[in-house]
Order: C-alpha cells, then structure tokens, then sequence
C-alpha cells in the first residue's frame, strides 16, 4: 500500500507519518508538495499535523486552497481513503470533506500529553482492528482542538455511528472531567458520510513505536492496510 | 445577457475605478462558547468592573480592494468573506461601510 503524505508550509508531523509508513508498517510512502497536483498514485492520503500557514486566519483555512487539497477532495469523493490528523483534521474541516470545526481549547492552553481515546467505532477501515470501547493511549498536541458543530450535525453523527474516538478516563468512562478540549460530546475524532474520511486531534503516527510507549496507533493503520489492500 | 452586463461593468470600471477600504468584523457566533472572551470577563472582573456581563472576542480586518462603486466592494468583500474569511459553522460577520482611499487607479 502507498502513503501520500501531504506536506504543508508549516507542517510538522509529515514526517511522523511517513515514519509510521514506511518505518513501522514496513508500506511505501510519498510526500506530496502543496504546490502539486499530483498524488502520486497513493492508495491512502495522510493531511498531518503542524501549523499549516502559521494557523493565519483559522487553523487550516488557507492550506484547504491549496492546489493539492482539489485532488484530496476528489480522492475522496472516489471514496478512497484520506486520514486527517490534528491540523489536518482542522484542514478537512475547512475544506468541507468534514462537517464542523475546531476552536481554541477551552483551556486556552495548547496541550501535549498522552491521554486515553475511547474507540466508538470499531467497523470503518480505519478503526476495525480496535473494538468498541477499547480505551487507547494515544498523544495529542494542539491549541485549537475543541469540536464544536451545530446541533443537529452532532445528532447526526451521532445517529450514524460517525463518532470514531472521545476523549474519556483510563476506564473508558466519558464526562466533562476527562474533556480535555472541551470537544462537543468529548468527541475525538469523526468519520464522513461514507466512511472513508477520518479526522482526528489525537497522533495514531506518534504512537506506532514501542521504544515511545504504548504502540496503541498502530491498529488504525492496521485496519487500513487489511481493509483497503487491493 | 451575460456578455451585456459584463460589458457594461467593464465601461464603468474604464470610467471610474476607485480604491475602497471595507472594514470586516467576525465575531463567533451566538452560541458559540469564547474561551478567551470569558477569561477576559474574568480579568475585568477581578479589575472591579463588576458589572460585564459578556465578552466577545472576534477578528477585525480591513481589506482595500478596486472596485467601480461602494456597491460593488461591498460585494466583493462579502464573497471574501463567505469563501474564505469567515467560517459560517463558527462565526457571523458584519461589513461596515466603505471609504474611498488614496492611491487606487482612477
């Protein structure tokens, strides 16, 4: 499977990405300049984390016209897979391939830390190698990472099972205290319409490695090779 | 029609461009909870200005842009806004008047 890793004016975590590629799954793995159009016939495309554009604006409103994110967008309106971490989360937000935004952290404090996630859903290709409740332990690192959408969008997802992850407590339990941004329904990370679209604030990437920790991101990208292999 | 109206700007624009500057306020929406406008609350608060009920902190931007009216500038900056200044999921944004400034082509 090919990895195409988008890389931004500000990016930071491209790099992480086409580690966990070709380092921990042992997969190939591209990088894909903002200015081009081309995306190498990658079979799975990574938005990652960073300060894309120095976060001018809002977090992710200028690199969604870059001329790369029309062939992502198209990417996966072929239903093909495109995983949206942390800034790239907030890139697919404001470029419409997810519905809602992210905002400064209701602490105003950019947090780094390892937290546990919540899997809700264990059946899309990205997430069908965890099951459901499994509590992860993955990294987060943002300042504006707060889910918010309007009321009927998060009943909607809601409703449709596209919640993928929440923030929670080590046991699995879910309320305010373990909120960490302040998220909507302490929700995590969500999935398009059709499934093939994930954002994320949490780095499956980061954790991937034993010698970092607990590899606990490497089921999501386990998923992917087992679901999307030709 | 089309090609008619497009002219017809066009000869205008020849006649009289000007440079407008459009003040853009963007505020969060109603609703919408600002983290940092509560801390701001908080601090004049503490200042003794016991009396605030709300702060709302929002983005003010200036954009100068060439058009043949004050109409047309207008226009101009809302579509601005709708595709790329404002995000409607999260923030409202008000247009204020605009004025002539020196230094546009006329």
């Amino acid at each position: 499977m090919k990895f195409g890793v988008v890389t931004f004016p500000g990016s930071n975590g491209d790099y992480d990405a086409y580690h966990a590629a070709v380092e921990a799954l042992g997969e190939e793995a591209v990088y894909l300049w903002h200015k081009d159009r081309d995306l190498k016939d990658s079979d799975v495309i990574i938005l990652p984390g960073g300060f894309s554009y120095g976060d001018y604006l809002r977090a992710g409103a200028i690199a969604r016209f870059s001329p790369i994110m029309s062939e992502v967008v198209a990417h996966a309106k072929r239903g093909a897979p495109v995983l949206a971490i942390c800034n790239g989360f907030q890139v697919a937000c404001e470029a419409g391939m997810l519905p809602g935004a992210l905002m400064r952290n209701i602490s105003r404090r950019f947090i780094s830390r390892v937290l546990p996630i919540r899997v809700e859903n264990a059946t899309s290709m990205f997430t069908h190698e965890y099951f459901a409740g499994q509590v992860l332990r993955l990294p987060i690192a943002h300042g504006d990472g707060r889910y918010v959408a309007d009321p009927d969008v998060v009943a909607s997802l809601e409703d449709a099972g596209r919640v993928a992850f929440r923030y929670s407590a080590p046991d699995g339990s879910i309320g305010e205290a373990d909120n960490v941004n302040g998220s909507v329904n302490s929700i995590a990370g969500i999935l398009n319409e059709s499934g093939n679209v994930l954002g994320m604030m949490p780095h499956p990437e980061r954790a991937v490695d034993p010698l970092l920790g607990v590899p606990d991101g490497l089921g999501l990208f386990h998923s992917l090779l087992a679901g999307v292999a030709a | 029609m089309a090609a008619m109206i497009t002219n017809h700007l066009h000869q205008k624009i020849e006649a009289q461009v000007a440079l407008y500057r459009v003040p853009v306020q963007i505020v969060p929406r109603p609703g919408i909870l600002d983290p940092q406008g509560a801390a701001v609350v908080g601090a004049l608060k503490t200042l003794g200005f016991e009396a605030v009920a709300d702060v709302r902190i929002g983005r003010f931007l200036t954009v100068d842009v060439e058009a043949d009216s004050a109409e047309a500038a207008t226009l101009s900056v809302q579509r601005m806004c709708e595709k790329l200044l404002a995000n409607p999921v999260i923030e409202d944004f008000a247009l204020e008047a605009p004025t002539v400034q020196p230094g546009g082509r006329s």
